[in-house]
C-alpha cells in the first residue's frame, strides 16, 4: 500500500468510528430536512383561509374557488378574533350585496393571498350576474410546475450539511494531529505533506458524495416525494468544489484553534450564519438590498443557487460556471490563509 | 549495508529561545549499536537536544551527522534509517494497535505483516485489535516504540519512553529496549530516571542548563567520585565503637535499626566484618549517578 492510500483508509477508518461526527454528518442534515418538510408541510401557502360571516353569492363562489378554506361564523366578533391571533388569514362580512373584507394590520403573509382570492370571488360573481361575456379573461399559470417544500429544501439543508461536515472534521483532525504530535511524526517519515494533504482532501470529498447519495435517497423517498432534475449528475463537481472551499475553511480554522473545543465553537460561528444567510434554510430573495450584498460574498449562498439549479430547477451546465468559480476562488484565497497561519506544534 | 563510522556526532550545537539558551554548545558521537541515554533534570535541554539530532529543529548553530549524512533540511533518504517516538505518543485517531502499526510501515513502504512481528515484539499481540484509547500507559509506550521500530530502522531515538510509568511497567519497557539493543539497533534516548540510565545505558551524557556536565559510561563516571561506599549491618551485631576502629571505616550512625558504616575501601571494611562473622543480611551501598550529578552541580537530583 502507498502513504496516500494507508493515510486515506486510516483517516476513513477514524470517521466512520467517531459517533458524534457520523451523527453531525449524516444525521443532522437528514433531521433538519424532515424538520423544515414536516413544518411547511403540504406546500407553503398553498391554501389560505378565510372566516366567513353571513352569506350571498360571494360567499358561494368564495366556497368552491380552489385553494381557500372557508370557516364559518355567526357573528363577526368571533371571526375577528380568530384574525387576531392569527388564525385566518381574512375576515368576508357578507349582507346581501354589500361584502365587507376585514384583514390585519401588518405584513403578515397570508393577507395578500387571502384579498386576492376575495376579489377573484368578488369579480367572478359579478361576471356571473351580468349576462354579458366578460370582455377582459385573466388565466394565470406558474412559468414553473408547482415546487413542494422539499424540492427547495433538499439543495440548500446538502449544501449546508456538506459545509459543516467538511469544516467539522477537517478543522478536528489537524488540532488533533498537532496536539498529539502526529505531524510532527509525519514530519520524520519519508511522506510527503503533499501526499498526507490530499489523502485528507479525497475522505472529505468521498464523505461529501456520501451524504450527497444518502440524502437525496431520503429525500426522494414517496413520503418527502422530491423529483430529481434530468441533469442532477452536475450537483457531482459542484459538491467536489463546494467540499474543496469548506475544507480549506477547516484547514485554517484547524490552523487558529489550539483545542478540539475551540474548533466546535469556532466552526459553527462560522457556517451557522453562512447557513442562515446563505439561504440554506429559508430563501433570502427578499432581504435588503445591502444584505443580499454581504449574502453574495459567502460561498455558501452560491452552492446553494448552484445546486438548486441543478437539481431541481433543470438548468444546465451554465448554471455551474458563477458558483464553480466562486467556490474555486474562495478555495484559493482561504488556503493561502491557511497556509499563513499553519503551525507544526503547539506554541 | 551498514554505514561505516559513528551512527551519530553532533558537534556543538546550539539553540537558543529569546534569552534562554536551551541548548548551550552540545558535543557528543554515538557509535552504532550503542545504547546513549541523554540524562537531566526537566528543562534541562535534552529534548531540545535530541529535537536537533532527529532533524525536527535547525539548530541556531553547530551540526549533526546521523550515519554521515545531515538530517536538515528534511532529508527522506535519512528518514528511513531513523525511528523516532515523539514525547506525546503520536497515534492516528480511533485506529487499532495492529491498524497504528500498518498505517505507521505503510509511510515507510512496508507491508503489513511487519505488524504482526512488532506487536509480538513488544508484547502486545493479545492488544492487536484494541485502539489506542483503551490501552494503559505502559501498552500505550510499548506501542508507540513499536510504530517507531516498524521500519526496521538503524538508530532509534525514544524521548522520555519510561516517564510516567510505574515501576512495573518501566521494568517491561526495559525489557523491550533491551530486546531491540539485541537487534543491533542504535539507540538514543532521553530520561529523567538516573537509576534507570544506571541500568540500561552504555554510555550517557548528563545535561544541565543546555550543556553536558559529564559524559561516558555509568560506572566509570560513578568511579571516577571516588565516593566513599556505606556497608549496612544489622543493629547489636556489632556496637558503634568497635565499627569505628574496623579498617577504611570514616564515618559510623548507628539508627538504632542498623548501623551504616561509610569506608573509602569497601574491600578490607568487609573483609574484617566477616571475620567478626557480621556480615549477615548485610546491605552494600555504592555511589550512583544521582551521587555524581550532586556532585557535578552542586544541588541534589529532582526529577
Amino acid at each position: 500500500m502507498t502513504a496516500f492510500t494507508s493515510l486515506s483508509l486510516a483517516m476513513f477508518k477514524a470517521s466512520i468510528r467517531d459517533k458524534a461526527a457520523l451523527a453531525l454528518t449524516f444525521f443532522f442534515p437528514l433531521m433538519f430536512l424532515v424538520v423544515f418538510a414536516v413544518l411547511f408541510g403540504g406546500g407553503m401557502g398553498s391554501s389560505v383561509k378565510i372566516a366567513v360571516v353571513g352569506d350571498g353569492q360571494v360567499v358561494s363562489t368564495l366556497s368552491q374557488a380552489e385553494g381557500v378554506d372557508l370557516v364559518r361564523f355567526d357573528e363577526s366578533g368571533e371571526a375577528i378574533d380568530q384574525l387576531r391571533d392569527g388564525d385566518v388569514g381574512a375576515v368576508v362580512l357578507a349582507q346581501g350585496d354589500r361584502v365587507d373584507v376585514r384583514y390585519a394590520n401588518g405584513d403578515r403573509p397570508e393577507t395578500a393571498p387571502a384579498l386576492a382570492k376575495v376579489s377573484e370571488a368578488v369579480a367572478s360573481a359579478n361576471a356571473g350576474a351580468s349576462n354579458t361575456t366578460p370582455k377582459y379573461a385573466m388565466r394565470q399559470e406558474p412559468i414553473e410546475a408547482a415546487y413542494a417544500p422539499i424540492q427547495y429544501l433538499t439543495p440548500g439543508i446538502l449544501s449546508w450539511g456538506v459545509a459543516s461536515a467538511a469544516v467539522f472534521s477537517s478543522a478536528l483532525t489537524l488540532v488533533a494531529w498537532r496536539r498529539k504530535q502526529v505531524l510532527r511524526r509525519l514530519q520524520l517519515a519519508p511522506v510527503g505533506r503533499v501526499s498526507v494533504l490530499t489523502a485528507r482532501l479525497a475522505i472529505a470529498t468521498g464523505i461529501s458524495l456520501m451524504q450527497a447519495v444518502l440524502f437525496v435517497a431520503v429525500a426522494t423517498l414517496p413520503v418527502f416525494g422530491l423529483q430529481l432534475s434530468n441533469d442532477w449528475w452536475l450537483a457531482i463537481p459542484l459538491l467536489v468544489l463546494g467540499t474543496f472551499a469548506f475544507f480549506s475553511v477547516g484547514m485554517l480554522t484547524g490552523a487558529v484553534c489550539q483545542t478540539e473545543d475551540s474548533v466546535s465553537g469556532a466552526a459553527n460561528l462560522v457556517v451557522l450564519p453562512m447557513a442562515l444567510l446563505g439561504g440554506s434554510f429559508f430563501p433570502v430573495d427578499k432581504a435588503p438590498e445591502w444584505v443580499k450584498f454581504f449574502t453574495n460574498l459567502l460561498p455558501l449562498k452560491h452552492m446553494n443557487e448552484g445546486m438548486l439549479d441543478v437539481l431541481v430547477r433543470g438548468k444546465g451546465i451554465d448554471a455551474l460556471l458563477v458558483p464553480g468559480a466562486v467556490l474555486l476562488g474562495f478555495t484559493v484565497v482561504i488556503s493561502v490563509f491557511a497556509a499563513v497561519f499553519f503551525r507544526w506544534e503547539d506554541a | 549495508m551498514k554505514a561505516v563510522g559513528p551512527a551519530v556526532v553532533a558537534s556543538d550545537i546550539r539553540k537558543s529561545y529569546g534569552s534562554l539558551r536551551a541548548v548551550d554548545g552540545v558535543s557528543f558521537s554515538v557509535e552504532q549499536g550503542e545504547f546513549f541515554g541523554l540524562l537531566g533534570p526537566n528543562g534541562a535541554g535534552k529534548s531540545t537536544t535530541l529535537e536537533i539530532v532527529e532533524g525536527l529543529r535547525k539548530p541556531d548553530s553547530g551540526s549533526v551527522r546521523l550515519l554521515g549524512e545531515s538530517p536538515w533540511p528534511r532529508n527522506p533518504a535519512l528518514l528511513r534509517k531513523i525511528g523516532v517516538q515523539l514525547q506525546a505518543s503520536s497515534f492516528f485517531e480511533r485506529l487499532t494497535s495492529k491498524e497504528q502499526l500498518e498505517t505507521f510501515g505503510a509511510l515507510y513502504g512496508i507491508s503489513k505483516s511487519k505488524a504482526v512481528d512488532m506487536l509480538e515484539l513488544v508484547g502486545l499481540t493479545d492488544k492487536a485489535n484494541v485502539q489506542d484509547t483503551k490501552l494503559s500507559g505502559g501498552q500505550r509506550q510499548r506501542l508507540s516504540i513499536a510504530c517507531a521500530l516498524v521500519h526496521d530502522p538503524e538508530i532509534v531515538f525514544l524521548d522520555e519512553p519510561t516517564a510516567a510509568l510505574d515501576p512495573q511497567a518501566r521494568r517491561n519497557l526495559w525489557d523491550v529496549l533491551r530486546a531491540i539493543q539485541q537487534r543491533g539497533k542504535t539507540i538514543v534516548y532521553t530520561t529523567h530516571h538516573l537509576d534507570e540510565a544506571e541500568i540500561l545505558c552504555d554510555r550517557v551524557a548528563i545535561i544541565d542548563s543546555g550543556r553536558i556536565m559529564t559524559m561516558g559510561p555509568p560506572a566509570q563516571l560513578v568511579r571516577a567520585l571516588n565516593a566513599q561506599t556505606q556497608v549496612i549491618i544489622e543493629h547489636g551485631v556489632v556496637p558503634a565503637e568497635l565499627a569505628t576502629t574496623l579498617p577504611g571505616a570514616e564515618a559510623v550512625v548507628d539508627d538504632g535499626v542498623s548501623v551504616t558504616i561509610s569506608t573509602s575501601d569497601a574491600g578490607v571494611t568487609i573483609k574484617a566484618l566477616g571475620e567478626l562473622d557480621a556480615l549477615s543480611n548485610a546491605q552494600v551501598r555504592t555511589a550512583t549517578l544521582e551521587d555524581v550529578f550532586l556532585h557535578l552541580t552542586g544541588r541534589a537530583y529532582r526529577e
